[in-house]
């Protein structure tokens, strides 16, 4: 029977109720409200923001649910609705270096000026399933301590009073927005950045693990990583003058990289840096990895052809929803193209029954 | 937020200005791939986001839009994206070719021929013909840039050292009006000389960033050789149930045994021609109303 692509609109519909069904799941079981996805999936929250490029755990918590539970759905989901939101101003850049941090640790310095902060962090607890939270949730109060006043410079800082590492020159040009503007190769390195920050972190992940492990290495240690809030400040032009419109709180990742020197330069060390919204530690890791391997030719260094060397094949193939929408849109029906190779195959299989044919005889 | 919050055809104004200058730009240089900053739609990437784009900065209220995929109108994207814009744009929709002033299509020209004033809209997964010869960006632009198209003749001609034709058999590149190389999207390589056209036909690839055009009446040259011409092919049947012979077909496997029935891709162009009184081998009358 001739049936395969009619009664397609009716198909859609009762897809998406049986969807609606299953992301319920069982109704005896409570739902999940937003407010327990953001308090206590907050690391999925954080990415899906930081992914998602847009700040609002309220919203990722919505995506989350909505998706059930598939981060890079809830990230489309939110990257969809980020292309309605208008563009009123820009802020100005955020000040990192006055971050009231959660943690902040330095491999290269045993201590520094306001002290190594380990924060809420999954370092050093054993991999042991808790099987009491399996039973109640139930969980005395942390201690708390008095804030840290003293102020946090950044590590970097201190080496490069010395010299001993190259120095980032401030610049007062506004960078690129790949999200107004078409990706263009090569692309400098705030653009790299602004894509790697939005880029899947396993992708990101993958390529970091790349360069240790020798295909492009580049000699990492983390300089510093902190986590913690951020005021954002912009100039509202009515007011005339600078007013703070909300908080962030960013992971960012400073690595200290050898670097042997070239013609031009003193043997100095290097930076990769990372940036990423939320507790985000991991991908901020990875970013600046990736970063510092990407800098090979303002660095003056070989390219060696490794894959993370190489920007337009990671900047192009970063972004997990691209990919995962290109991967999957070979669902699609294609029948019209297969059936044209269909008869290619055949004819040409034809054409090789009758050679064969011919030079049996 | 409501349906309602959102702009008509779902793009902000200033989005879909952005849109039309790229479009404006193509069609001044035909097949010339434009770059254009492409949103993140709320549909995956390969699924159409260009098509989409380029028909949401096309239409106005008093459209009436037809969406085919594989030349059908009741696939299930193509009703999915038909939805999209009955939602955010209320225009008025419809299956008739000839009724429709913007069609969006993935895979197919539409059979019966497009009239001036029609806007055909492709959907491209890759708009770049040497991507598969060389994968940078950065390269194949210079090659288009120096009108460097010797990679794909040796490609072609690859072809046919190794298999005695050009074994392209959809995405069929083609010289648009002597000077650019494009990619016709995965249209079956039947459909390129149907690629001049008097309607306006507008390419939107929206995971690569790219979009391009071919004015009305043209020239699109089918790459090829003087002794290997170009050659629009199609399986070597009529259709089962409107019994054209001429119109691009679908093979379905309609048995257990492999038996086969041969149908027009263009659900539209078949159902007219029924409907006109054409009769294939299979279409009863009663298999005609089942389909109907």
């Amino acid at each position: 029977m001739y049936v395969a692509v009619k009664g397609g609109e009716r198909a859609i519909d009762a897809a998406h109720e049986w969807l609606a069904e299953e992301r319920r799941g069982d109704r005896a079981v409570a739902e999940l409200g937003l407010d327990q996805i953001r308090e206590q999936m907050s690391l999925a929250v954080n990415r899906v923001m930081a992914e998602g490029s847009l700040y609002d755990p309220d919203l990722a918590a919505l995506a989350i649910k909505q998706a059930r539970g598939d981060l890079i759905e809830a990230i489309f989901l939110i990257r969809a609705y980020r292309t309605t939101l208008p563009r009123i101003g820009h802020s100005h850049p955020v000040d990192t270096g006055a971050m009231r941090c959660d943690r902040r640790i330095s491999a290269t310095f045993k201590d520094a000026p306001g002290g190594q902060v380990l924060g809420p962090t999954f370092d050093y607890t054993h991999r042991l399933l808790d099987f009491k939270l399996a039973a109640d949730g139930a969980l005395p109060e942390a201690p708390v301590g008095a804030p840290a006043e003293a102020p946090m410079p950044r590590i970097t800082e201190f080496l490069n009073r010395d010299g001993l590492i190259q120095d980032e020159l401030a610049g007062d040009e506004t960078p690129p927005d790949m999200t107004r503007q078409p990706m263009e190769y090569p692309a400098n390195r705030a653009l790299r950045l602004q894509a790697l920050t939005r880029g899947d972190e396993g992708f990101v992940l993958g390529m970091a693990y790349s360069t240790q492990r020798g295909y492009g290495r580049n000699h990492p240690f983390v300089g510093e990583l902190r986590i913690g809030a951020v005021e954002v400040e912009m100039e509202v032009p009515e007011l005339g003058f600078d007013i703070c419109i909300g908080e962030l709180v960013l992971t960012e990742c400073e690595t200290v990289n050898q670097f042997a020197g070239s013609k031009t330069e003193p043997p100095q060390f290097t930076r990769g840096y990372g940036l990423v919204f939320g507790q985000t530690e991991r991908k901020a890791i990875s970013m600046a990895l990736v970063d510092r391997a990407l800098r090979w030719q303002e660095l003056g260094e070989d390219n060696l052809g490794a894959p993370a060397q190489d920007e337009e094949f990671v900047l192009a193939h970063a972004d997990n929803i691209q990919a995962s929408g290109f991967l999957e849109h070979i669902k699609l029906p294609h029948y019209v193209d297969f059936q044209s190779e269909l008869e290619l195959v055949r004819r040409m299989r034809a054409a090789a029954g009758d050679e064969m044919r011919e030079a049996a005889e | 937020m409501t349906e309602t919050a959102y702009n008509f055809a779902y793009l902000d104004e200033q989005t879909k200005r952005m849109i039309r200058r790229a479009i404006l730009k193509g069609v001044a240089i035909p097949g010339y791939q434009v770059p254009f900053a492409s949103r993140e739609m709320p549909m995956p990437y390969g699924w159409g986001t260009g098509g989409v784009q380029v028909t949401a900065a096309c239409l106005t209220p008093a459209d009436t839009l037809k969406v085919i995929d594989q030349g059908a109108d009741d696939t299930t994207n193509a009703v999915s994206i038909r939805k999209f814009f009955q939602r955010t744009a209320q225009v008025a929709v419809t299956e008739h070719t000839a009724e429709a002033s913007v069609i969006q299509t993935r895979h197919r020209i539409p059979e019966a021929p497009l009239t001036e004033g029609q806007i055909l809209v492709y959907q491209v997964p890759i708009p770049e013909p040497l991507r598969f010869l060389e994968p940078r960006e950065t390269e194949t632009r210079k090659m288009h840039a120096l009108e460097e198209y010797g990679l794909m003749h040796v490609k072609l001609y690859e072809d046919i050292a190794h298999n005695g034709e050009i074994s392209t058999a959809y995405a069929y590149p083609v010289k648009v009006e002597g000077r650019y190389v494009m990619d016709p999207s995965p249209i079956p390589k039947f459909d390129n000389p149907r690629l001049e056209s008097a309607a306006i036909q507008l390419f939107g690839a929206g995971r690569e960033q790219r979009i391009y055009a071919i004015p009305p009446y043209t020239q699109v040259v089918s790459l090829d050789f003087e002794d290997y011409p170009f050659e629009a092919s199609k399986a070597d049947h009529p259709c089962d149930l409107c019994g054209c012979g001429t119109s691009y077909l679908d093979e379905v496997i309609v048995d257990d045994d492999g038996g086969r029935m041969f149908v027009c891709s263009d659900t539209d162009f078949c159902a007219t021609r029924r409907a006109e009184g054409h009769r294939g081998r299979l279409a009863g009358e009663d298999l005609a109303e089942e389909l109907a």
